[in-house]
């Protein structure tokens, strides 16, 4: 899918300054030499298998299906990896594949803080020493995460610029990796940035697809009618879609967030209400104003709280490939509390945006059709702050 | 030959960097004025952008200031417009490549043109990405400037055979910002720049004092201060245009060896 240029279409590129040039032609290059490598792949399965507990369940939820009354619903549970969500699949991968480059330290941005603790864990686990950047707004929002990335011997640095939130976090990684590249690698944790972040990090994403794919398959003998899943930068959501692009018949569906509404200024719906633009290092839409000033945006879930969308979710979106559907943050918590009580699972405040959507089309599709959710993770980081959205004084 | 080659006529050429709009864009040229009367060959206006990522703490204070002001791209274009009736000097714009993208390449270039800029520098857009902007460029004859970085190496003998106006020369790694030492190899890197273009080297990021300016002059033909700069008009706010212009004074001096 990608050009030698690390293009989808006309979106992704390089826009970075000339200071970090070679060090993402070093990392491309390591990159190719290492996906073709077998024992890299052996030894990043062992980590995936051993360690994170993978491969992931794909669960039917025949009581959420129940109550829905139309088609089936499974759930890809990305919840249940070690870390409990989505986001270690790629800091594996790029941890092991810095440790490979000779880098001794790892720097992340984190909105939500799932990446932000994965990066924690792998630096942990590999003996890295790691910096994570997170908006002031966030480490609020997320105050356990922060303990948790403590705990794990990482340093937490608030980013006070701007809104304070993900793009702030992601504009100071990118500043620190310009001071400091020699012995570190730039951990991005979702797919977008310059080439070959989107590239690197789908790739590594998309054991998830390749699970679903083989599972359904076994248990239904089919592939499914819809796959979907929430999109921010887009990374669960491009490993959910990525073996299923060449099937046609396969409806790909990403859910943005929608803050307070599409037709509000508080919203985080980069397809719904962006245009095309250059930010972070790639050609992609963006919520911007007329003169290209990036748009403080806004959105219940720390984790989809990002003005932008990575460009291969942009270029899916201009070939109609996939389907993008904002969602609000009144549908996402009543999906997350849905859940909760049909399946007794709780998933992340992110992952409920794809359940929120769920919920209006399964119950139009015929029994026999189906569809697989992606639950990107799970939702413990979230209860106390949805229990605020609902006027409970809780703190943690 | 561009306009921009007239600032390197006179000595070693000083560089002032400023944000238009900071406080707001009447002091802007005050200040901008002041600096040309100061001995400023070239000077770099900077069109602020909310999300500045190759600027520290000092020039995006200054960016989201301006924008706070209400500055925009529009009203910039028609205060330089203004400002052309009585500055002679070159003058170039520093943005990021989404103020130009959004607002249209070739009508942000053409209108550049028109109120008399000479060059464009985009901290986010690198020689690999460069096609999207510098063919516009060349076309309405405004010179588009390559950034070269300690890091860039092999990538040195690339960036300068295609040179246009000057080139910018990276002192450090890092973003802009005052620095007590820069201990880059910057003899070598011009040396290798100088074998592959004789478009004249201007050094920036990190110099604030007449000392240090006049160390890293030698080994180039211009030197560029923006921090500094804009940490005085934080300072001094609308009185900015005195304490600058002596700033920039002291600066010329000292590159040009009479400190």
């Amino acid at each position: 899918m990608t050009n030698p240029n690390g293009r989808f279409g006309i979106h992704g590129g390089q826009y970075i300054p000339e200071t970090l040039m070679n060090a993402v032609i070093e990392l491309e290059q390591a990159y190719n030499h290492y996906k073709n490598d077998p024992a890299f792949n052996a030894e990043l399965e062992t980590l995936f298998n051993e360690y994170a507990n993978r491969p992931s369940r794909l669960y039917y939820a025949e009581k959420l299906t129940k109550a829905l009354g139309g088609a089936k619903i499974y759930l890809k549970r990305e919840d249940l990896n070690h870390t409990g969500a989505h986001k270690i699949n790629n800091v594996l991968g790029q941890a092991l594949l810095a440790k490979k480059m000779g880098k001794t330290r790892l720097i992340a941005e984190t909105g939500a803080g799932q990446h932000g603790v994965a990066t924690a864990t792998a630096a942990a686990l590999m003996g890295m020493e790691c910096v994570v950047f997170m908006g002031e707004e966030d480490t609020k929002r997320q105050a356990l995460n922060v303990y948790r990335m403590r705990l794990l011997g990482s340093e937490v640095i608030p980013v006070t610029t701007g809104t304070a939130t993900l793009k702030d976090a992601v504009s100071e990684a990118m500043r620190e990796w310009t001071n400091r590249i020699d012995d570190t690698h730039y951990c991005l944790g979702s797919v977008m940035g310059p080439h070959p972040f989107p590239t690197i990090v789908r790739d590594f994403q998309a054991v998830i697809s390749k699970e679903i794919r083989q599972q359904i398959l076994e248990k239904e003998g089919r592939l499914p009618d819809v796959v979907m899943a929430c999109v921010g930068g887009g990374s669960n959501a491009i490993g959910t879609f990525y073996h299923f692009i060449p099937d046609e018949g396969v409806r790909l569906i990403g859910c943005e967030a929608a803050g307070r509404g599409i037709d509000t200024f508080e919203t985080a719906a980069t397809i719904s209400t962006g245009k095309l633009g250059i930010f972070h290092g790639m050609k992609s839409y963006f919520c911007q104003d007329e003169y290209g000033q990036i748009a403080p945006v806004y959105s219940i879930s720390a984790g989809l709280d990002y003005p932008g969308i990575g460009p291969e979710h942009a270029h899916l979106h201009d070939t109609g490939r996939a389907e993008y559907v904002a969602v609000t943050d009144d549908e996402a918590v009543n999906a997350f509390e849905y859940l909760s009580r049909t399946e007794g699972i709780i998933p992340a405040i992110e992952s409920a945006h794809a359940v929120a959507h769920a919920m209006k089309i399964a119950p139009e599709m015929d029994k026999d059709k189906i569809i697989v959710v992606t639950i990107s993770g799970r939702g413990d980081k979230d209860c106390a702050a949805i229990a605020r959205y609902r006027g409970e004084d809780i703190h943690e | 030959m561009s306009k921009i080659r007239d600032a390197f006529k006179n000595g070693k050429a000083f560089i002032p960097f400023i944000t238009c709009g900071d406080p707001d864009l009447e002091t802007t040229g005050k200040i901008v004025r002041a600096m040309e009367q100061a001995g400023a060959d070239l000077i770099e206006l900077g069109i602020p952008f909310s999300d500045p990522t190759a600027e520290g703490p000092v020039i995006q204070g200054a960016n989201i200031r301006a924008l706070a002001g209400g500055v925009t791209t529009d009203k910039i274009f028609a205060f330089v417009k203004e400002l052309r009736k009585d500055v002679k000097i070159p003058l170039v714009f520093m943005t990021y490549a989404n103020v130009v993208f959004s607002y249209g390449t070739e009508r942000f270039v053409k209108t550049c043109a028109e109120i008399g800029i000479d060059g464009l520098i985009l901290p986010d857009v690198p020689f690999e990405e460069k096609e999207d902007f510098a063919p516009v460029c060349k076309e309405h004859g405004i010179d588009f400037i390559s950034l070269i970085a300690p890091t860039s190496e092999n990538r040195i003998a690339m960036i300068a055979k295609e040179a246009e106006g000057f080139v910018y020369l990276v002192s450090s790694l890092g973003v802009t910002g005052m620095r007590s030492e820069i201990r880059t190899d910057l003899n070598t890197i011009t040396a290798k720049i100088r074998e592959n273009t004789d478009t004249p080297c201007a050094i920036g990021f990190g110099i604030s004092k007449p000392e240090q300016a006049a160390a890293l002059a030698d080994c180039a033909d211009g030197i560029i201060v923006g921090s500094a700069i804009m940490k005085l008009i934080a300072e001094h706010g609308k009185n900015a245009a005195e304490p600058v212009a002596d700033f920039v004074r002291a600066m010329k001096q000292a590159i040009s060896g009479e400190a």
